[in-house]
Parts: structure tokens; C-alpha cells; sequence
């Protein structure tokens, strides 16, 4: 079969192959099979089977998830198609308390008779995890909320266009990077679709059905000569949207600034032809000189910086310890939030959690134990003012209800506490990125997520980037290479000099956010508008083997 | 039960074959059982099991492969997905790196396989926690670990004859233990296959002193240290060089393995002449399986002797691309170390820093490998050939490929991980800057 033909191939066409391994649980499905829809009343009658069950057997809580999860996975190289998968993975999950403890089961086999079966074991775990328990389960109170939907605002689904649709898109970005010199180009659409049922002995039955997309890429340019090579990714943000996300619009421009960006709207062919361009400047770009530097942050970079530095740092569950094994505690103990004037940066910063954000990857109608999403504040004028909790750890903050952060990425998980999106709130006044930039004497503008790293405790991070150029008396002078940036947590808040206002304010996200043992991923999206920090240490990352 | 036996995996997988009608097809069968258990302030804060068994059919009309997978076993669901496979298979583009499957291999027997790990229940599992726990408690200490176990299997069929079948199991288990006031932390990991190697009380009593003489750290300056690495510490580096090994990346000018000119460092003196690194699927401490993905059997496979590169992996493809013999890259990696004790080395050193693990280590330079990360759980001042005090956490930028042409001297050989490393000092170790972080 020609290349051509193959394009024209709907959907229907295509299984999977040369991916690696699936996830326990997930199979490979025919991509139209991903439109299906499963009867929300049947779900509520298996589901109500787990809750009386729960009930009888003597818990004094009890919830369900029956989860359908497809995830579909288009992996292109160059000219040919790398991998291409749909799958689904469907099951339920049953959560208890009862003796005062914890206790989870879940079946892949979706009929009464399992459901009761893996209620029970859910029960005895519990039951026999108690004696391991210091003190019972406390569950911030959540009314019943009755029948609820909530769905992802989308204009497309992803799923309805057609494989060779998006095999075409793609393979057209990469030619349109190997056209503007790229030596290697890999690009990936990743499609994500949650259709969750959720019900609890509250009283509450959610039915949601949540989207995600996420369009990248790498380009790689090779010096023979020199032995160098340089890559680029795309500027693209893994968003809580429909397939209109990579339907162009108008490109974001910046006076003074040599790069195009994008906002609700994705050009993915303009911006690989101009990622190879930039691959092959970095190879000669200037190796930046170590020192300080004042710093002016791209939303699509700075994002990576606020997850890191105030996103974790915020969850509830590392500050009390669940996570020392893993990803660590954290530096904002509960005596900080306590004393209500710890300096977390300075009065420009504003930190807001949001389950809410349309087009982010972390708004839900209601959360995992259905909770209905919400908007609080974390960072108020520098000061924190708030963390992220869940049911049993309200109580903890003196809250009266959860704020509605808990998550399982899949129906075999446990839920637990997960980062909403965390965001900083741009300039209330009228703030050009352009006349920040205008006033930094040495500086460098920063584009794109690199390398990162941070402490267990969210002290100490050090993060590269995609794009560097170096700022000299106001304006862009020039690429630079090498360059990553160190800073404290606190120190780095508190440099915070200036922040552009809403009309640069933009959604970078992360789309496997790893945490927990055995390891759940989650995606969360973090806004920002660009913003200056003053004199931060840069240090060059170069070096000779 | 999701663990079948080389002949009920054998019986299962030829009758998938049997519904064939493509130019080529290769099933796979793969199970698991695992369970786990994780802790934190002491207390269990949750536990699972699952058990899991899939097959996979790839069929083959030409260059184009389709797949299906499926996870019910009576013959129509077998037969069904051998249909779809075929089905995807025509409608599927050409790989034009597809590489004609292979026909009946010799494997050696493994031995990744320990009756010791399959037989662990839930309640022995609950008493392996239990053990770590009172190890906290009887000194007044915090524990939050991990505990794993898995038992499974993977047959692989293709319709040339060829057949290979592994049975595995193993157990993983990590703790971090800190002191009430938050001031002082420790930490050990391992897994083995062999349940009996694995003490969780051991690794928590370890955990437990690390955390108590930890705390009250001062905090001395960053710069180039000489730094001891007990071999948590040094797998953690030394793991990321393998990745470098693909011949292809090296060839194509995208690795640190790729030479300037063109070319690829095959053959060059890359580390310190103490440093050789192999695999060996039949090392009795780290076995691994006898055969890899696509049926190719794992040898034993030299990559640094003495320092120099002696080996880089082929996939098929490339081999047949460069007139070569195929390679597979390894599982696990070995570096014979010599006959120093970790006192020894401290014994030896002037001035330095012992380390005892790092953490949050990405990638910050491909071409150099250079690679940033933090100390965690334990790190000391040694001076004057002893250990004086518990020192503040430093972040590092070095590479992994500078530091083994750093090395003074070399201990004994010990599991961590998924490699076999000994203990290393090493000069001239970049820490740029310090944290805050217990």
C-alpha cells in the first residue's frame, strides 16, 4: 500500500504496533471503538451493588469508580510512522473505611458478581490493615451531591479524527523541519479521554468525560565537523482541549523577540520549520558566561518553575509526610502556614490553585471522591495562605471541606491527593512584555522547558530551558547556549521584580507528573504571564569529554 | 494464577499460530502476580495486589505489521485476534525498517527465577513491613517505605520455529527513615531476585543510623570535592552510561559515543584503564533473562575494558545497515570493582565528602552527559581519614564519563539495582551549589 492510500485510511484502520509494552490492564482496541459510550444508568446499578455491599459488610464509607480510560498514541520519525496505538482500559474500583482504615480492591471484569467480590476484599484489606493504623480515617464531610455530568468543553474530539488524519499532520511537521535543514525529527500526538463514574454512600453519582491532547515534537541538528549537536522541541502546551488546539490561529508575537509562540492555538508545521532554523543556531550559538543574571521567563518555561517550586511544595501529603519515601516532604511546614506572614516571595506573587481553568489539564467538574472543582487562593501578595488537600486531610487545615484535589489515573489506583493547576495571576496593571525587557541592562530571555531538578524539600532547583538569548541594555542582542539557572525556592519568589499583564497570560503543562508508590501519572497545567527576576545565578553547562 | 509454565505457555501460543494465514506472525504471552505494600509515618498507608496475563499477535504481510492484544484465552478470542492482527496488518503502512523475523535460537537457562519470592503472601509481606517499622520505632524514628514483589512470565512464539519461554520473580523494598524533628534522614533500596538476599530489617537498622547520625548538618562550601560514593551512590551515575552505547545514535552524531569528524568512539580510551563494564545474563547476583525482545539471545557482552570502548549494541536493522553482527544492548550492568572496604577508602582520603545517595538527577547535556542531581539521606565531612560530620545537601553538575576517568580507588562489588557496582572515589566531583533539603 502507497503512503497516499494509507493517508486516506480512517480510523477504522488501525490497532497498534512496535509500541512498547501496554500498561497491566490495558488492551489494544479498534480506534472507532473509542466512540462507544457506556449507559450511565447501567453504571449506577453496578455501581450501587459496591455500595450496598460496602454497607452491609460494615463500612462506614464507601466509593466507586468505573473507569473506561482510552488513550491513543500516533509516534512518527522522519518520513515513516514509529507507532501508533489506541487502547482502552476499563474497570472498577472499590475504596472503603472500614474498622476506621483504608481498604481497596479492583476488577477488570465489570459484572455484579465481581463487583461485590472485589467490595469484599476491599473490606478485609481494610480490616486487616488496621492493625498497622495509629489513628482512624477523618472525612471531611462532602453532602451528597446527586446525578452530576461534567464534560470537558471541547469543539472536536480527537478521537473522531480519522488516524490517517493526524498520521498526515504530523509526518507533514517533520517535513517541514527536515526542509529547513533538521537532520532528525521524531513528532507525537498523545489523545487522552477519562470517561470516569464516580458514587459514593454519600449519595453522590458523577458521570464525567474528560479530554486531553498533547502535540510535540524534537528536532536534532548535527555539526560532523565539530562532533556537536543541538535539539529543539516544540512550543506546543499539552492542553485540556479538543483536536481545535492544533487547528492554527493566529501565531502570539512579541515586539523584540525573535521567537513565535502560540497561545489557545498550535501551528505545529510553522513551528517545527523555525525549531530546525533555531536547532541549527544553537550550534553556534555563544556559550553563555557564568554569573548573575537578571532573568525574563516565558510562561512555556516559567511553568515548569511554579510546579516544581510552588506546586509541590504545596501538596498537603508531602508536608505531612506520605511522600518521604519518594518524592519527599517539603520546606512549607505547617508552622509557616500557621504564622500567616511567611515571606514565600515577594508582594507581586500570586498563586492560584484552579480545578476549574477551561482549557487546562487539571479542570474536572468534581474530583475522585466527588468533590465539585474549585478556585482558592495558595500565594497571597508573597505570603502563604493555603495548601492543596483532600477529604482526610481537611481536617488537618481546620477546614470544614476538601478542596477537591484527589486523583487516581486509572480505575485500578488509589486515589490520592494530586496538584490542581497552580498558577501565578499575571499583572493587575497594563504590562508589556516588550518594556520589561526594555529595562534590563544583563539578562537572559528564557523559552521552552529544559532540564530540571529539585530538592526533596523544594529548596534548591536548577532548570535549563529550550531557548536562551542574552539581553544586553534592553534589548535581545543574541542566542546563547549552555545556559541553566540555580536558585532557592524562597530567594527566587523574592526576586520577583515585575510580571506582564493578562494579555500575555498563557498555560504551560506537563502531561505524566509522576508521584506516588507504585508510581500514578497526572497532568496539570500552570498560567503565567513572562516575568522578571532579579539577579539570579547562571551557571554554564558546558563541558569536554 | 497468571504464571503458566514453559509447556502450558508452549500449548497456548501454538494453537495461536495455528489460526494463522500471514506471511509471517510471532505471539507473545506474558503474566504477573505482584503485590506491595507502602508505609509512611510509620503506619501502612496503602496496599494492593494484582495479577495480570495478556497475549500479544503480531502478523506480518510484507514490511506492513499489525497488532492485537487481548487478555481472554478461550480459542475464539485467540483466533479473533489473530484475524484482527491480519486485518491491521493489510491496512497498515510499510515499516521500511522491518526486519524478517527469526527462525530457532539455543538460549541459556536463566536463573531469574526464586521459589523464595514466588512464595510470598500477603501476611509475609505485612511482616516484612512490620520488621521496618519496629526498626524506626525502637529508636524513636519515622519510617515511610516501599515494598514489591512480582512473579512472572513471557513466552514468545513466531511461525519460524522459534520458541522461548522466562520465568522471573522479584523483590524490591526501600525505606527512608527520619528523625521526629525532621532534622536528620536516612535511606536504603534494593531488589534482588531471591527474597532470601533481602532483610528489611537490616536495610531499616541501616536506614535508622543514617538517620540519626545525620542530623545537625553544617553546611561547608561547594566546589570540587573528592567525593566517596557508596554504591547506591554510584549506580545512581554510572547507570546512564549504557544508554550511550547504541550504535546507531553514536553513528548518526547524536551521543556522547559520536566522534567529531564523524565516526563513533568505539575502540578509544573513554575512562580511567580500572574501569571495565560487561553484562551477563548468567551472573549469579544479577541475573537476567537469556533472550531479549525480538528472540535474539543476551550473551555474556564486554562494553569497557580497561577503560576503553570494546562494544556498541546493533539492533537487526542497523546491523544489517553497517554489514555487522546484531547486538542486543544489555539488562543490568556490572563493573568488577577491587578489594577496598568503604573504611578503607575513608581512611585514605585527607579531605572529602561521602555520599550515600543521590536524588532528582535528569540530564542536562547529551553530548557530555552531563548530569545534575542533589545528595540526599546521609552526606559527611571526612577529614584527616574519618568521617568528622553530617554535612547540608549539595546539588551536582558532572558527568558520569568525566568522573570514571576521575577515580582513585575502587571497592568491593555489590548489588543495587539492577547493577553490580563497588564503591568509588573519585576526585574533583562538581557540587555547585547547597540546599536546604533534610
Amino acid at each position: 500500500m502507497k503512503r497516499k492510500d494509507f493517508l486516506k485510511l480512517t480510523g477504522l484502520s488501525f490497532g497498534a504496533y512496535v509500541l512498547a509494552d501496554l500498561p497491566a490492564f490495558a488492551k489494544v482496541i479498534d480506534p472507532q471503538a473509542a466512540l462507544d459510550r457506556i449507559d450511565t444508568s447501567l453504571k449506577k446499578e453496578l455501581a450501587d451493588v459496591a455500595l450496598n455491599v460496602a454497607k452491609s459488610k460494615g463500612a462506614t464509607y464507601a466509593d466507586v469508580r468505573i473507569g473506561r480510560y482510552l488513550n491513543q498514541t500516533i509516534a512518527t520519525q522522519e518520513k515513516r510512522v514509529r507507532g501508533l496505538q489506541s487502547t482502552e482500559s476499563y474497570g472498577v474500583g472499590i475504596r472503603v473505611i472500614a474498622d476506621g482504615c483504608w481498604g481497596f480492591a479492583a476488577t477488570d471484569k465489570v459484572d455484579k458478581d465481581n463487583i461485590a467480590q472485589a467490595t469484599a476484599l476491599a473490606i478485609a484489606i481494610a480490616k486487616g490493615n488496621a492493625r498497622f493504623m495509629t489513628e482512624p480515617v477523618r472525612l471531611a464531610p462532602q453532602k451528597g451531591i446527586g446525578e452530576q455530568t461534567w464534560a470537558t468543553p471541547i469543539e472536536k474530539n480527537p478521537f473522531e479524527v480519522p488516524v490517517g488524519e493526524k498520521v498526515e499532520l504530523l509526518l507533514a511537521a517533520n517535513q517541514s523541519a527536515l526542509d529547513q535543514g533538521a537532520n532528525f525529527v521524531t513528532s507525537n500526538l498523545f489523545m487522552i479521554n477519562e470517561q470516569k463514574y464516580f458514587a459514593s454512600t454519600d449519595g453522590s453519582y458523577v458521570d464525567q468525560d474528560v479530554h486531553r491532547i498533547w502535540p510535540t515534537f524534537t528536532v536534532t541538528a548535527i555539526d560532523r565537523a565539530s562532533g556537536k549537536f543541538e535539539t529543539r522541541d516544540s512550543l506546543s502546551a499539552p492542553m485540556g482541549m479538543g483536536y481545535e488546539y492544533l487547528t492554527p490561529g493566529s501565531p502570539y508575537k512579541i515586539d523584540g523577540v525573535p521567537v513565535t509562540l502560540y497561545k489557545d492555538r498550535y501551528d505545529i508545521l510553522a513551528d517545527a520549520a523555525t525549531a530546525a532554523q533555531h536547532a541549527k543556531e544553537k550550534i553556534g550559538a555563544k556559550s553563555v558566561d557564568p554569573g548573575k543574571y537578571d532573568l525574563v521567563l516565558d510562561p512555556l518555561h516559567l511553568g515548569l518553575t511554579i510546579h516544581e517550586s510552588v506546586g509541590h511544595s504545596t501538596e498537603l501529603d508531602r508536608v505531612l509526610g506520605y511522600e518521604a519515601n519518594y518524592a519527599g516532604t517539603s520546606f512549607l511546614t505547617l508552622d509557616k502556614w500557621e504564622s500567616k506572614n511567611f515571606n514565600f516571595g515577594n508582594e507581586l506573587v500570586n498563586v492560584v490553585a484552579d480545578r476549574t481553568q477551561p482549557g487546562s489539564l487539571g479542570a474536572v467538574g468534581y474530583d475522585d471522591e466527588g468533590v465539585p472543582a474549585g478556585k482558592w487562593d495558595v500565594i497571597k501578595d508573597g505570603i502563604l495562605v493555603n495548601y492543596q488537600t483532600i477529604r482526610d486531610q481537611a481536617h488537618i487545615l481546620g477546614l470544614d471541606a476538601s478542596q477537591g484535589c484527589c486523583y487516581a489515573d486509572s480505575w485500578n489506583s488509589i486515589q490520592f491527593q494530586r496538584m490542581p493547576n497552580i498558577s501565578l495571576l499575571p499583572n493587575k496593571n497594563s504590562r508589556k512584555v516588550a518594556d520589561m525587557i526594555k529595562n534590563v541592562e544583563k539578562g537572559i530571555y528564557i523559552v521552552g522547558r529544559g532540564s530540571y531538578s529539585i530538592d526533596q524539600q523544594r529548596y534548591n532547583f536548577q532548570f535549563g530551558g529550550q531557548l536562551f538569548y542574552e539581553i544586553n541594555n534592553g534589548k535581545i542582542v543574541g542566542m546563547l547556549k549552555d545556559v541553566a539557572y540555580q536558585a532557592n525556592t524562597q530567594e527566587f519568589w523574592n526576586a520577583m521584580a515585575d510580571i506582564a499583564d493578562e494579555d500575555d497570560y498563557r498555560l504551560f503543562g506537563t502531561f505524566f507528573d509522576g508521584k506516588g508508590q507504585p508510581s500514578q501519572v497526572s497532568a496539570v497545567s500552570h498560567g503565567s504571564s513572562t516575568a522578571h527576576f532579579k539577579g539570579i545565578n547562571v551557571i554554564n553547562t558546558g563541558r569536554t569529554i | 494464577m497468571a504464571i503458566l509454565s514453559k509447556e502450558e505457555a508452549q500449548a497456548i501460543l501454538t494453537k495461536v499460530l495455528s489460526f494463522s494465514t500471514a506471511d509471517e506472525c510471532v505471539a507473545s504471552l506474558s503474566g504477573t502476580d505482584e503485590g506491595n505494600i507502602r508505609y509512611a509515618n510509620n503506619a501502612v498507608s496503602t496496599a494492593g495486589a494484582a495479577s495480570t496475563m495478556s497475549l500479544s499477535v503480531s502478523s506480518v504481510y510484507g514490511k506492513k505489521v499489525g497488532s492485537a492484544s487481548i487478555n481472554e484465552f478461550d480459542d475464539a478470542s485467540l483466533k479473533k485476534a489473530v484475524e484482527r492482527s491480519e486485518e491491521l496488518a493489510r491496512l497498515s503502512p510499510e515499516n521500511p525498517e522491518y526486519m524478517p523475523m527469526l527462525g530457532p535460537q539455543t538460549y541459556d537457562e536463566s536463573l531469574t527465577y526464586a521459589e523464595s519470592t514466588a512464595a510470598i503472601d500477603p501476611a509475609v509481606r505485612a511482616d516484612m513491613v512490620a520488621q521496618s517499622i519496629q526498626a524506626a520505632k525502637d529508636e524513636k524514628l519515622e519510617a515511610a517505605g516501599f515494598l514489591n514483589n512480582s512473579t512472572g512470565f513471557r513466552a514468545m512464539m513466531n511461525s519460524k520455529g522459534l520458541y522461548a519461554y522466562n520465568r522471573n520473580t522479584n523483590v524490591s523494598f526501600s525505606v527512608t527513615i527520619r528523625n521526629q524533628e525532621g532534622t536528620g534522614s536516612g535511606y536504603t533500596s534494593n531488589s534482588f531476585n531471591d527474597a532470601s538476599k533481602l532483610s528489611t530489617l537490616s536495610m531499616s537498622k541501616v536506614a535508622a543510623q543514617k538517620a540519626k547520625t545525620s542530623a545537625g548538618a553544617k553546611a561547608i562550601e561547594p566546589g570540587k570535592y573528592t567525593v566517596i560514593l557508596e554504591p547506591l551512590a554510584a549506580s545512581d551515575l554510572v547507570g546512564w552510561i549504557l544508554r550511550g552505547f547504541d550504535a546507531r545514535s553514536a553513528d548518526e552524531g547524536r551521543s556522547f559515543m559520536s566522534k567529531k569528524g564523524g565516526g563513533t568512539r568505539l575502540g578509544e580510551q573513554l575512562f580511567d584503564e580500572r574501569i571495565s563494564i560487561y553484562s551477563d545474563p548468567l551472573n549469579p547476583e544479577l541475573p537476567s533473562p537469556t533472550w531479549e525482545g525480538d528472540g535474539l539471545p543476551l550473551k555474556k557482552t564486554t562494553w569497557v575494558e580497561n577503560g576503553v570502548v570494546k562494544n556498541l549494541s546493533y539492533s537487526r536493522y542497523w546491523a544489517a545497515q553497517k554489514g555487522v553482527d546484531p547486538l542486543p544492548s544489555s539488562w543490568g550492568m556490572i563493573i568488577p570493582g577491587g578489594n577496598s572496604s568503604l573504611e578503607d577508602m575513608i581512611k585514605s582520603t585527607e579531605r572529602g565528602v561521602l555520599v550515600t545517595r543521590f536524588w532528582y538527577i535528569r540530564s542536562v547535556d547529551p553530548q557530555s552527559l552531563l548530569l545534575t542531581g542533589l545528595t540526599r539521606d546521609g552526606t559527611f565531612y571526612i577529614e584527616n581519614g574519618a568521617i568528622q560530620f553530617p554535612i547540608k545537601n549539595f546539588r551536582f553538575n558532572e558527568s558520569p564519563i568525566i568522573m570514571l576517568n576521575n577515580v582513585e580507588d575502587l571497592g568491593k562489588t555489590e548489588r543495587s539495582g539492577n547493577i553490580l557496582v563497588p564503591p568509588m572515589k573519585i576526585r574533583d566531583f562538581t557540587f555547585t551549589s547547597l540546599s536546604d533539603a533534610i
